[in-house]
């Protein structure tokens, strides 16, 4: 074993005496079973909520967006409030995979497949709001440069909301090969085990033939780590562009050069949260807890910290330029934010940011699964607010006092937002029945170095350490 | 007489690596090595030559970025140069800082997308692809080596047995080599 030496440091990523074939067996398991009843009741109540979303959907785009709370002051609310949230979320999948693997973080392989299947589905969620908070979503693909018969009327390249399709479209669709690729060796295994005629079918389908040689893993791993390279300026770049919607105008509140770096730490913040939130279920309801081991969770909890602090520092920072500026419009907007009609939704932003990420600075609390997960909930509760917050109290007063306004949702915002969780989480469930939930191509890479029953085969025989 | 190989399988990525070695001193060829995750070291053990398939990625993101600004140059600046917004757009440099955005989302797509292409045509990487794979245990456990024979295929089936293979068989070549 003289290639995997490690530290006697480093814990085991994957406990119990887990062979190759345990790997596979373990991450087969899933997929091979059956779905037991509490799963049934959990799609069942997700694909209600969807179904009733969509019903909200339809309701909008037919009758007109008058249906939805929003007004002529505060023109963005809800709609985009989501979007930006379910885009935040998205975020922790790539970083996990991207980011962690550029640092060559070998606790993400456990985690990356889950998290990249978050990004797919929450980014699906968030593409839905920009299309149904359009006026006439039907004439939505005027925002693509094609030429046309109006002597080729084009789009305006100024605006950030343009950039977003760009920025999104991209997203989505570099995120997904990313994605599927690293699928592929993992669907080979599904249809190499695969029994059932039917099951051996559809994963020869989306395995692409995939037979895993020498050479074949060598391109494997270079386009890998390419998309790695390319994917994290991109996760960067795409919230910024995301931030820009609000930093690009003129609204006091909105214009501040802090947004860019700032929303991307709050995705990453987020976005782990949520990615702790599902995984916490999963490995219980999976049995992949020798996987997803506790060291795991206190590796995303400090992740949740660090972004947690990132954000709190933005918040002091946004306050103090704010007084320092001297602008009595951003002072006042700061100004109502704290003690304005939206008070409520600032200091439950406040507590739910700033303060629960602190909570991780002890151990005993960061090693605590339940919790972990009770703060990965708070964390995405005052997410949510911050977004909501950031568009709302600063569109409600601003220049003209006689413009000053308030907003409040209707059943048809929040049911659309209820749609979308229920979506997520209809793709969510379904994923993890008929997915490789864990990248065991990658975890079989690292069981030798990182494994439980090869540690302490190296310990026990230190001739055979290096 | 139809050409034979030798398929040796292992159950160890460390006996792989080492028997793979042995064929190579032994001056053998090896048609082909199935492996259930990368093993690291192994294409340098082969002799495989490195990709390049980060410098094509390289060339489709220059190429992206080419398209960004020729298109927003041609819409923005040549075509209808109209004021909205207050914003210059008299040349592109003037307004250059609206178009990076677009100019960076469509480097990182072009790159990512083509080099992606590319990695599923040079490995023949398609839906309704057979699998090629000669053993079904090697997406599992096991790590099969091809050599090719050129004489006595039992003598090399011997040879094999000595590096460690838990099961050494000899086929027929296949028709189709990639």
């Amino acid at each position: 074993m003289a290639s995997h030496y490690e530290a006697p440091i480093r814990n085991p990523l994957i406990v119990g005496d887990k062979t190759y074939h345990d790997v596979t067996v373990d991450v087969a398991r899933p997929v091979e079973g059956k779905a037991n009843r509490l799963w049934w009741i959990v799609f069942s109540v997700a694909l209600a909520a969807f179904l009733w979303g969509l019903g909200c959907i339809v309701y909008t785009v037919s009758t007109g967006i008058g249906v939805w709370g929003l007004n002529k002051t505060v023109g963005w609310a809800w709609d985009i409030t989501n979007f930006v949230w379910w885009v935040g979320i998205g975020h922790a999948g790539t970083l996990i995979s991207a980011v962690l693997l550029l640092f060559r973080q070998k606790w993400r392989m456990a985690i990356n497949r889950s998290a990249e299947a978050m990004t797919i589905f929450s980014v699906v969620q968030a593409g839905l709001f920009p299309i149904i908070h359009m006026g006439r979503p039907w004439l939505a693909y005027w925002t693509v440069p094609i030429p046309n018969q109006f002597g080729s009327l084009w789009v305006n390249f100024n605006s950030p909301l343009l950039w977003d399709v760009f920025a999104i479209s991209t997203y989505l669709s570099v995120s997904l090969v990313f994605w599927w690729t690293g699928l592929l060796p993992d669907f080979a295994m599904l249809r190499d085990r695969a029994v059932k005629p039917f099951q051996k079918k559809i994963y020869s389908l989306v395995s692409f033939g995939w037979s895993g040689r020498a050479k074949d893993w060598q391109r494997f791993e270079e386009v890998s780590l390419v998309l790695a390279g390319l994917a994290t300026p991109l996760v960067l770049s795409v919230h910024t562009i995301v931030s820009f919607d609000f930093a690009t105008s003129v609204i006091p509140g909105w214009h501040t050069t802090i947004f860019p770096p700032y929303f991307v730490a709050g995705a990453i913040f987020s976005g782990f949260s949520m990615v702790n939130t599902l995984l916490i279920i999963m490995r219980k309801v999976s049995n992949l807890e020798n996987y997803i081991t506790l060291q795991h969770i206190e590796l995303m909890n400090l992740v949740v910290m660090i972004t947690g602090s990132i954000v709190g520092c933005a918040y002091i920072t946004e306050l103090f330029v704010a007084w320092y500026s001297g602008v009595e419009y951003e002072q006042y907007a700061f100004l109502n934010r704290a003690t304005g009609p939206y008070w409520w939704a600032y200091w439950m932003m406040m507590t739910c940011n700033v303060f629960s990420p602190q909570f991780m600075w002890f151990k005993k609390l960061r090693r605590s699964i339940l919790f972990s997960f009770c703060i990965s909930i708070v964390v995405n509760i005052g997410m949510w607010f911050e977004r909501f917050v950031i568009i709302v109290t600063s569109l409600h007063r601003d220049y003209l006092p006689s413009s000053w306004t308030m907003f409040s949702p209707t059943l048809i915002d929040i049911g659309i937002y209820t749609g979308t969780i229920g979506f997520f989480f209809v793709l969510f469930l379904l994923y993890s029945r008929t997915f490789p939930v864990i990248a065991q191509a990658e975890v079989k890479s690292i069981l030798k170095s990182s494994g439980e029953k090869y540690k302490k085969l190296r310990d026990t025989n230190p001739n055979n350490s290096h | 007489m139809s050409k034979k190989v030798v398929q040796a399988l292992y159950n160890d990525d460390d006996v792989l690596l080492s028997a793979v070695k042995k064929v190579r001193e032994a001056n053998l060829k090896i048609e082909e090595v199935y492996t259930p995750f990368p093993v690291h070291g192994l294409d340098k053990a082969m002799g495989l030559k490195p990709t390049r398939i980060a410098i094509a990625s390289f060339i489709y993101g220059c190429i992206g970025l080419v398209v960004a600004t020729l298109m927003m140059k041609y819409i923005m600046i040549d075509d209808w140069p109209r004021n909205i917004g207050g914003k210059p757009n008299f040349t592109y440099i003037t307004n250059l800082p609206a178009f990076i955005p677009i100019m960076f989302e469509l480097t990182v797509f072009f790159a990512a997308h083509l080099m992606v292409i590319s990695f599923y045509m040079r490995s023949r990487l398609y839906p309704y692809k057979q699998a090629e794979n000669p053993d079904p245990r090697t997406t599992d456990d096991h790590f099969l080596m091809e050599v090719q024979s050129d004489g006595d295929a039992s003598q090399l089936a011997k040879l094999l047995q000595e590096t460690g293979a838990v099961e050494v068989k000899i086929a027929d070549k296949k028709a189709i080599q990639i």
